[in-house]
């Protein structure tokens, strides 16, 4: 027995207009990934991992196909409609963190939470828990100005937590660190996943894919070939679950 | 979704953010402070200026219609050389009994002689205003009797030598005793003092001319039966200056005519000019309406009010598109953050009311000093300047408000620009 994915691609295309020439951005991509799952993305500039990521991210909108999260289908939704499935159903990681200056680390962590109506009063606890989670617990009123790159990308990931999205997607988490910080970042996420989290990554670096149980690379648009790693850790779970999938078709 | 918490907030959040920039922030408010300033204290001093003519109109009661005698302007041609001559103007107390006579809606009509002399009494010696007129003047001005009596119509049948003084006058010849009763000199005649008054209106200040310097000589006055006033004075008054004696030929100064009524006062005054040039063959009077003054005073005060408008609006609009400006440098270089927000779940709805809360709070801030240093401003100029300044709750009020809405016109373009961008361009934002 299956479990239902929770994203769910059929066919889905993005062209971009640009006047006299259209670019394929995508050319039809169908794709399953199940809860719990750790998704790398791979590619060369120009291949569609950027358009990929933004249109799982409903930060867009696909020209054609459809696109289920979650078993809903969010290809044709208003701006407003995807505000809210971003703001409920997603966390994001991005490679400069993009943290907001003027706010300390709590409030950082819980700006998701502000625009789902959601006081700081009220989920202060459960912020204070998820800056100890990525150990930062005791730089909870530091502006981000004051914190290392790895802080403040740690910052980011107990950000991508508070709303307990679906999926965590993360756009270079370690692009912009060294690799020694960009270890322990990897490995905090892999703490993530093992503790159910699905995340989904998109990355040109075949250290940071090798930790993820399914790399798809892609190409002109479409997704080239796919690669399963089976982690011990995976095995493990999937004995514990008493069902083993077959992987589909590379 | 956004409730009274999240907009406070959202407030606290704007305030965060414009303490980033400090001074870019003091800068711009400075365009809102200057322009509510400038709106309360251009208020205040127009307020007070016509506050201070309509009072002096006032003062000449806007019941009344004053008739004045003004040297023609011929007769100060006539012998400039050192030799003295006599120059016969003005009104003649016949006109006044015509008036009185003739009149339709006249209550009283009340002639006055003013001569420039001084009063002495023992070693002091005022120089004074000595004013003839009938026992009606104290009434019709609204003086004050302070104490004893004013003049009685006895007094002028039997051209008593009486005397009125006021407070003011009695406390310069009489400092170390009562005026009453004593007897003071003016030329060679002696008056008896029978009583004090405050006066509440000066009959002689024209509206406008209401230095304090000229209004302390004006407040000497000294009230005697007009009847006294023509009999030991006579029709000739000399006036020494300079070497020269210069003599004038002037029956009464003026006429005051009280009219029953605001309403009888347009249709009489054709009248009364009509009268008095078949009489006077030059134009030796004048005929001032209190009431036309006031109205001209209040249209004045409506134009100025136009101006002000004016300047006050250009002025916040330059202080607007100030903060458009600043909101708009503002805007893209946060388009990140911009980003970043509208990823973890910003509707476009929340990044407007971010900017807008903002422009609002910075323009509101600017309301603030601007009405703190607006109300300032007039007390310094009052001070310095001399000049009555009112500062009204509603032009506080109005300058305040202005500068909020400010705010929010010049603040949706930017918010707006803010929210329309679309979030992966700006994420991709360096």
């Amino acid at each position: 027995m299956s479990r239902s994915p929770i994203i769910r691609l059929e066919g889905l295309e993005k062209t971009y207009d640009l006047g006299a020439i259209k670019v394929h951005a995508l050319r039809g991509v169908s794709l399953d990934i199940q809860a719990g799952s750790y998704v790398a993305i791979m590619g060369p500039s120009g291949s569609g991992k950027s358009t990929m990521l933004n249109l799982l991210g409903c930060l867009d909108r696909p020209s054609g196909g459809r696109y289920f999260l979650g078993g809903e289908d969010v290809s044709q939704m208003d701006d407003d409609e995807l505000s809210a499935v971003r703001g409920k159903r997603l966390g994001f990681i991005f490679q400069s963190y993009n943290l907001i200056d003027q706010l300390t680390v709590i409030e950082n962590i819980h700006v998701p939470l502000f625009y789902q109506g959601r006081d700081i009063n009220e989920c202060y606890d459960h912020c204070v828990n998820l800056a100890k989670l990525v150990g930062l617990g005791n730089r909870l009123h530091h502006r981000p100005k004051e914190l290392s790159g790895g802080q403040q990308q740690r910052v980011a990931i107990a950000r991508s937590l508070v709303n307990d999205p679906l999926m965590i997607l993360a756009d270079e988490p370690t692009g912009n660190l060294d690799s020694a910080t960009g270890t322990e970042i990897l490995t905090l996420l892999d703490k993530l996943n093992g503790e159910g989290k699905t995340i989904v990554l998109v990355t040109h670096g075949e250290e940071v894919a090798e930790r993820a149980h399914r790399v798809l690379h892609m190409k002109d648009g479409v997704i080239d070939h796919e690669i399963h790693q089976r982690t011990l850790q995976h095995v493990v779970e999937e004995l514990e679950h008493d069902t083993v999938e077959e992987p589909p078709a590379p | 979704m956004i409730n009274a918490p999240a907009i406070l907030l959202t407030v606290h959040l704007g305030i965060k953010s414009l303490l980033l920039h400090k001074l870019r922030s003091a800068l711009t408010m400075l365009g809102i402070i200057f322009g509510v300033c400038s709106v309360i204290a251009m208020l205040a001093i127009g307020e007070g200026g016509s506050y201070e003519a309509q009072q002096a109109i006032k003062k000449l009661g806007s019941n009344n219609i004053i008739i004045r005698s003004i040297k023609p302007s011929e007769s100060n041609v006539v012998g400039s050389s050192g030799r003295s001559r006599i120059s016969d103007y003005g009104l003649t107390y016949s006109d006044a009994g015509r008036l009185q006579a003739t009149l339709v809606g006249a209550q009283h009509v009340l002639p006055m002689r003013i001569i420039r002399d001084s009063v002495r009494f023992n070693r002091f010696v005022v120089p004074s205003q000595i004013i003839g007129t009938h026992p009606t003047y104290a009434s019709i001005t609204g003086l004050e009797i302070f104490r004893g009596r004013f003049l009685t119509q006895n007094d002028e049948t039997h051209i008593d030598n009486v005397c009125v003084m006021t407070v003011s006058l009695a406390n310069q010849l009489f400092p170390f005793q009562d005026a009453l009763d004593e007897e003071v000199r003016v030329g060679m005649d002696y008056y008896r003092v029978v009583g004090l008054v405050r006066e509440k209106s000066s009959m002689d200040k024209r509206p406008g001319a209401s230095a304090p310097d000229s209004g302390r000589a004006l407040d000497n006055n000294l009230y005697i039966p007009l009847s006294c006033a023509r009999s030991r004075f006579g029709e000739i008054l000399f006036r020494r200056s300079a070497g020269s004696f210069e003599a004038e030929r002037v029956q009464l100064h003026q006429i005051t005519v009280q009219m029953t009524d605001t309403d009888a006062i347009e249709p009489a005054v054709p009248d009364i000019e009509a009268m008095l040039r078949k009489f006077h063959t030059r134009k030796d009077y004048e005929v001032i309406v209190p009431l036309q003054l006031l109205r001209q005073a209040e249209q004045t005060k409506r134009i100025f009010n136009v101006v002000l408008g004016s300047i006050a609006a250009i002025s916040l609009l330059v202080g607007g598109i100030g903060i458009m400006n600043i909101m708009l440098a503002t805007v893209t270089e946060r388009t990140r953050e911009i980003g970043v927000r509208r990823a973890l779940g910003a509707r476009k709805k929340d990044i407007i009311t971010q900017f807008l809360v903002e422009t609002v709070v910075l323009s509101l801030g600017g309301g603030l000093i601007g009405v703190a240093v607006g109300v300032l401003v007039p007390m310094i100029v009052s001070y310095f300047a001399d000049m009555k300044t009112i500062i009204t709750f509603s032009s506080l009020a109005l300058a305040f408000g202005i500068s909020g809405l400010t705010g929010i016109i010049f603040g949706i373009y930017p918010a707006r620009r803010a929210a329309n961008l679309s979030p992966i361009e700006a994420l991709r934002h360096e």
